[in-house]
């Protein structure tokens, strides 16, 4: 038996393997990283910038798309409203429904892991309450709860500032509505775990709670962690177009896929169905993929799942 | 006479993305009526699988490659899945390690067993429950009337095992197959769980098939014993001739590396190494890497079973110096 | 026998509360709602000592508290009352930081070679961390010596430290937990089942393994089995224990040549022995009852054919024999046994 390095260790392992032999997982994955990889590069990828109001020309509004009559070769899959490239529009839009999404699930996985350690780890009264805790938050609605915080916010700071912190309230709004869902996974998983013998061999080192927990307890809970993440990675992006769509996310001027929805809603009866059409499909084949993504990591991690 | 099981050159093999994997390699034994058998070895020596695959209870991707198994008069291995049903807990029945595996939890054991009764067999219900009410009878569970009302979760360990072996009787089988039906209990009700069995195979002149890793338990049941390891059975004989001068260097060194009282504190014989994968074994004779009798031939050439000096069947190129 | 004891137990009481919380504790009775709570009695006053250099075996069946009374004593439960002595120092109620210099000198080896190591570390780390912990300041070289040192005394490769534990066999990871135990230089290891998960030609190479370490280090051990043929291999002492309470403690020797109390006898009986003649099994009547409704008088007597009513309400005391062994049974006591 030899010794590999981590690359060698990843490369023989079960994990790559069944990944290279799902067709489904490898080709979400790949679909995924173009995504990704387009929205993350708008700045770069992007033909135009819609946020530059020199770029805008209002006699360019509601171009249909370049293979439709009317259309224009520039403006590849047309233009909104407000004569802006949308294919442009849209990764930028999905920029930002990407960085909500990875943002709010960030603050959702570290409180949520905080809390449900603690309390897992712990027990006793520390646990009856911290779980409590998270059981009403769970019994307020994401959206009822995003409505209300985002309606004040636009109230107390009016529109011109609230496009400002637009993002990071979003990613406070749905990072704090959801972390209950890792906490109750974490709890789970670190019950199962504390009563493992490896716990008590840590113990019987001496090594100190605080260490146990962290050094030995966590990381062997964080196979569920990482499942759970794809779906609300996916949970996140859909409540941010949600809230975008009924006029409480993004603002236009700096629209997310929501937005764009809600805004080419309004010209769908008007002949324009692209501005609507597009940013919806791309929204749904994002959410597909990861969520596809996340079955493949849920089945591969828990292969009881699917014998039984 | 013609034997109650003749299993010939049996193999079992698991399709997976590898390729095939065997699990049971050309496994050849026979049983006669009212004979039993202790089929031993470690875990991974396939010896579970070749109980499972006698009752065609073998678990996908698994499935037997090669080789029959005359039960009867009928060949087990080709016989269709639906016909297997009334071989399977009607002829053959099978004990596990874990009583839940047979038990129902949300039934109550009279139920279980009046339609086990019913289902293969032609009587009404108040003739199932006599029949139910005898089995609990012979195997010793007291006020048995009472306990055809209660769940399975109300008996504690070894209560449960004897309940899978009344239901086990229940269609008076020819055969029963117990796969470590002990493993899980304490001593002291082990071996009453192994007197029963015991008591019962005599009584009512049943074969037996005793699956398990303890060498001892089997040498106080059966008559006859084969020993596995990965795979294939690496030697067969007397029980009585196989414990006391065993033929295959595993078998001495299993039987030397139980300690023995009177030798307390003395250091203990061991084989050195462990059993290979079954993904990963050595050519030749299996065994050859941890054999201190090892030569050239055992690296290249499988040994065959053997009639060796003292009439067991040892599956060892050195069978008459070892 | 020696006064030379090592680890001193007294009246060791340990109940585990399993009732949850109070809201599950609740319950209508009469039409009254009334508190219950559910106590597993695991362990009920045991008392022995562990001379220094000894094996002391812990045998008796699953539930018996054998497992309860090794963790108890290493401090991994505390106890409900009674008192736990190392080396003369009291050592039950210490805090975490007093406890520290205790940890090197106490260690333990568990059943379970596939739940005792934590599958995210390597072998390297594993064996390391109690070394850095109690050696402060120790240097990187120094480190890595005793960790090849530990594993070669072990019988295993130091080339394999950087692997993780689910690269190695049920053996071979019991000797990784082994070499754990030893890194730190203790007198006295628990070991609990530690050879119970193994197959039978992996079980002598551990247990050859545990002997010579004693031999070498000079260790004491307090061994927790329930394969009576092994205990007796390499026991010195050995403590017969059921449902919670000590039946009878004695040399290895006397216990397995001539056992007096009822229960070991039936114990011993139940011993499945290699070809031979077959031995007569003692039957024990009726069911083990439940550690949460202990039956009042001696725990046994539900299940013992000598049982009389003074057994039925009167707890027998453990009383040392002429051979030396400590028997707790009323008809022992009074010659009718």
């Amino acid at each position: 038996m030899k010794t590999r390095s981590r690359w060698q260790r990843f490369k023989e392992s079960y994990f790559l393997h069944d990944f290279l032999h799902d067709k489904v997982a490898l080709t979400s994955f790949c679909i995924l990283a173009v995504l990704l990889f387009m929205g993350f590069a708008a700045p770069l990828v992007a033909p135009f910038n819609p946020y530059d109001a020199h770029n805008i020309d209002i006699m360019n509004a509601e171009i249909p798309p370049s293979w439709l009559p009317g259309g224009d070769t520039t403006f590849l899959l047309g233009t909104d409203a407000q004569g802006r490239d949308l294919f442009s529009t849209m990764l930028y839009g999905m920029r930002v429904s990407l960085i909500i999404g990875i943002g709010a699930v960030c603050l959702q996985a570290f409180l949520g892991i905080m809390v449900g350690l603690v309390a897992g780890f712990m027990g006793k009264r520390v646990e009856s309450i911290l779980m409590r805790v998270a059981d009403v938050q769970l019994s307020f609605s994401t959206y009822m709860v995003a409505i209300f915080i985002s309606a004040i916010f636009q109230a107390m700071f009016g529109v011109a500032k609230y496009e400002e912190i637009a993002v990071p309230l979003l990613i406070l709004v749905i990072g704090f509505a959801e972390w209950p869902q890792y906490a109750r996974t974490v709890r789970a998983s670190v019950l199962a775990e504390k009563k493992k013998e490896y716990v008590e061999a840590a113990k019987v080192i001496g090594l100190s709670q605080k260490r146990i927990m962290w050094r030995h307890v966590l990381p062997n809970t964080l196979s569920p962690v990482f499942v759970i993440s794809t779906i609300q990675v996916a949970n996140a992006i859909m409540s941010e177009a949600a809230l975008s769509f009924v006029g409480l996310g993004m603002p236009v001027t700096q629209p997310s896929l929501g937005s764009l929805i809600n805004v080419g809603f309004e010209y769908i009866f008007s002949g324009s169905w692209w501005i609507t059409m597009f940013p919806g499909i791309v929204l749904v084949l994002l959410i597909l993929v990861i969520n596809l993504l996340g079955d493949w990591l849920r089945d591969f991690l828990n292969p009881k799942l699917y014998k039984g | 006479m013609q034997p109650l099981l003749d299993v010939k050159n049996l193999s079992v093999e698991f399709a997976l993305r590898q390729g095939p994997l065997e699990a049971v390699k050309n496994v050849s034994f026979s049983l006669n009526k009212g004979e039993r058998l202790g089929l031993v070895g470690e875990s991974g020596a396939g010896k579970s699988v070749t109980g499972f695959s006698i009752i065609n209870l073998i678990s996908k991707p698994g499935y037997i490659s090669n080789g029959s198994i005359m039960f009867e008069g009928q060949d087990l291995a080709k016989m269709p899945f639906d016909k297997m049903r009334g071989v399977r807990g009607n002829r053959i029945s099978m004990i596990f390690q874990d009583p839940m595996m047979t038990l129902n939890p949300v039934l109550t054991i009279g139920t279980q067993m009046i339609e086990t009764v019913m289902a293969h067999m032609d009587v009404t219900r108040k003739e199932a429950e006599e029949i139910a009410l005898e089995k609990l009878r012979k195997v010793y569970i007291p006020s048995p009337r009472k306990r055809l009302a209660q769940y399975p979760h109300e008996f504690s360990g070894g209560m449960r095992q004897r309940i899978v072996i009344a239901i086990s009787l229940l269609t008076d089988p020819s055969l029963i197959i117990a796969d470590e039906p002990t493993t899980a209990l304490d001593v002291t009700i082990q071996a009453e769980i192994m007197d029963l069995l015991l008591e019962l195979c005599e009584t009512d002149n049943m074969g037996l098939i005793l699956i398990t890793h303890d060498l001892a338990v089997v040498s106080e049941v059966t008559q006859r014993i084969a020993v596995m390891y990965a795979g294939g059975i690496v030697e067969t004989g007397s029980t009585r001739q196989v414990t006391e001068t065993p033929g295959h260097p595993y078998t001495q060194g299993l039987i030397a590396a139980l300690p023995q009282s009177g030798a307390a504190g003395d250091r203990l014989t061991q084989i050195p190494g462990a059993m290979p994968s079954l993904m990963n074994m050595p050519a030749g004779c299996p065994f050859n890497p941890r054999c201190q009798h090892c030569t050239d031939i055992c690296k290249q050439e499988l040994p065959t079973l053997k009639e060796n000096k003292s009439g067991i069947l040892v599956a060892c190129h050195h069978a008459d110096k070892v | 026998m020696s006064t030379d004891s090592l680890v001193k137990i007294k009246n060791l009481v340990k109940h585990f509360d399993i009732s949850g919380g109070l809201l599950d504790q609740l319950q209508m009775e009469n039409g009254r709602i009334t508190r219950k709570q559910t106590v597993v009695k695991a362990v009920n006053n045991v008392s022995f000592e562990i001379q220094k250099g000894e094996t002391l075996s812990v045998v008796g069946e699953s539930g018996c508290g054998k497992s309860t009374l090794a963790r108890t004593v290493m401090g991994l439960y505390p106890p409900n009352s009674g008192e736990v002595h190392y080396d003369g120092q009291r050592i039950d109620c210490l805090p975490h930081r007093q406890m520290l210099p205790y940890r090197t000198k106490m260690q333990m080896v568990f059943q379970d070679p596939y739940a005792s190591l934590n599958p995210r570390m390597t072998v390297r780390q594993i064996i390391e961390e109690p070394i850095y912990f109690h050696n402060k300041g120790i240097s990187r070289g120094d480190a890595k010596n005793k960790l090849h040192e530990v594993m070669r005394s072990v019988g295993m490769d130091p080339e394999w430290a950087g692997n993780y534990p689910h690269e190695f066999s049920g053996g071979q990871r019991q000797r990784i937990s082994i070499a754990r135990a030893l890194a730190v230089e203790p007198e006295f290891i628990v070991a609990d089942e530690p050879i119970a998960a193994l197959d039978v030609s992996i079980q002598a190479q551990i247990l050859n393994l545990l002997m010579d370490a004693q031999e070498e280090r000079n260790l004491t051990y307090l061994f927790i089995s329930h394969d009576l043929s092994v205990v007796e291999h390499i026991s010195t002492r050995v403590a017969v224990m059921y449902l919670g309470s000590l039946c009878e403690l004695g040399t290895a020797k006397e216990i397995f040549s001539s056992p007096r109390h009822p229960y070991t006898r039936a114990l011993l009986s139940a011993i499945p022995t290699l070809g031979g003649e077959k031995k007569k099994h003692i039957h024990l009547s009726g069911d083990v009852p439940t550690p949460i409704n202990l039956p009042p008088g001696c725990v046994f007597h539900g299940r013992c054919q000598f049982a009389n009513d003074r057994c039925r309400e009167e707890i027998p005391l453990g009383r040392n024999l002429e051979n030396g062994t400590l028997c707790a049974c009323h008809a022992v006591e009074e010659g009718r046994l």
